[in-house]
């Protein structure tokens, strides 16, 4: 039986408390620089180099990582796989913020916020791919938006409102499978336009689809993690049914990482077949490309399948991380690590740490508003009020 | 070794013969691998 519980209330003076209020402070004064003095203020970027992290970890891993919301939804309301319903507002949460923090971080990359929706109503870049990609991501944050405003309808009592977006879950289902669908691959089909930039080994005119694959992947293991996560801290706010369904979920996400995973590393080595590329495997990028493929895809794929086979949660909640950290090392390894390969070591773009301070300092961002809203609306527990009403 | 390719028709004989192999080996391994992820299923 579900039940409400109040929870502990910790001090405010606690060690994550202190670590957040400083990089709070630091990415502040790094906000006041960026938009004051510019990139070249904060930014190692260049001609040669204009993208940097604030794209390769920010966009590109906050798009991918944020693609729970879809992965989960979709299984629950498109595949009726009820006995996951309790993933899906945490996972839609995570979505939702990942998406807002992603459109937070490309203003510290574009500069002049008050021009962003540009694209949108002044001049439609119609053939550009990153002309689809902004839309759709703009098009996707309005519908995880509406898709969490339940939890925070519920928390602030709106019934009436509440009850006419319920009606839409299953259309704005749909709108976030098709929108992630189509930008997920389309930031894989941002790099089609550099074949003589990355290295062949990552450019493939197949890049769009293992994005979109990877992206998939993301979203599994990370519900997987976010889940692990919520239950070391958040459990006093947990109801039965959450705590209860948590290790079939574990599972039954595991499973579907697990073969998902295989898929990729098979496409991915069809690739290298279908391009004739087996010869840059002998090379030093050839040895990094092996550690990712085997290290971060293969690897995580047999440790799911063996975690699952043996009912070990340890080992699948372990695997999770480990297939995060793949994503997170394939968008690097495309936009940062592969790209301009033929350039030399003096041209070569290594992030100033401001950079690196202004993405920490999003991150934070994100943990604390996870932290403030699962804390207050009914994410991990059902309202009293609503019961059975999904 | 890589071959030498002296004509397009020789590369994709060659790669599109190597990539068919392994297309049916993958479909071949994906099933082998869903049997072992759902071998203990009913247990």
């Amino acid at each position: 039986m579900a039940q409400v519980t109040t929870g502990e209330r910790k001090s405010i003076f606690s060690l994550f408390n202190l670590i957040a209020l400083i990089v709070l402070g630091v990415g502040v004064y790094l906000t006041y620089l960026r938009f004051t003095g510019g990139l070249a203020s904060v930014t190692n970027l260049s001609d040669y180099n204009p993208w940097g992290i604030w794209i390769s970890f920010d966009l590109l891993c906050g798009v991918a990582l944020a693609a729970g919301g879809y992965v989960t939804s979709s299984a629950v309301y498109l595949f009726g796989m009820k006995k996951y319903h309790s993933a899906v507002r945490p996972a839609i949460l995570t979505g939702f913020l990942g998406y807002a923090l992603v459109f937070l971080a490309i203003n510290y990359d574009v500069g002049r916020p008050w021009r962003l929706p540009y694209p949108l109503v002044v001049q439609q870049g119609t053939t550009s791919v990153l002309f689809e990609v902004g839309l759709c991501v703009a098009t996707y944050l309005t519908v995880l938006f509406i898709e969490f405003s339940p939890a925070a309808m519920e928390w602030l009592g709106l019934k009436r409102a509440r009850s006419l977006v319920v009606k839409l879950t299953i259309l704005l289902t749909i709108f976030g499978v098709v929108l992630s669908t189509m930008h997920q691959s389309s930031l894989g089909a941002l790099f089609l336009i550099v074949p003589s930039k990355l290295h062949p080994l990552w450019y493939s005119s197949y890049i769009p689809i293992y994005f979109f694959v990877t992206s998939i992947i993301a979203g599994l293991s990370m519900v997987i993690f976010e889940s692990t996560l919520s239950h070391r801290f958040f459990a006093y706010k947990m109801d039965e049914t959450h705590l209860q369904e948590a290790n079939g979920l574990t599972l039954g996400f595991g499973k579907a990482a697990s073969y998902v995973l295989a898929g990729y590393f098979a496409i991915k080595v069809l690739g290298i077949s279908a391009g004739n590329q087996w010869h840059y495997l002998t090379t030093g990028y050839g040895t990094w490309y092996l550690v990712e493929l085997l290290g971060f895809v293969a690897l995580p794929s047999l440790l799911y399948a063996f975690g699952v086979r043996t009912k070990s949660l340890t080992l699948i909640k372990f695997t999770s991380v480990l297939a995060i950290l793949g994503v997170i090392l394939n968008r690097f390894n495309i936009s940062l690590v592969a790209f301009n390969w033929h350039l030399p070591a003096s041209e070569r773009y290594f992030p100033h740490w401001m950079e690196i301070g202004i993405s920490v300092f999003i991150v934070m961002i994100g943990l604390l508003l996870y932290r403030f809203i699962v804390t207050r609306m009914p994410i991990l527990y059902e309202h009293p009020d609503y019961k059975d009403a999904h | 070794m890589d071959p030498i390719f002296y004509t397009l028709q020789d590369f994709m004989t060659y790669t599109e013969g190597v990539t068919y192999l392994l297309v049916i080996a993958t479909l071949a391994g994906m099933t082998v691998f869903w049997w072992f992820l759902t071998g203990k299923d009913e247990d």
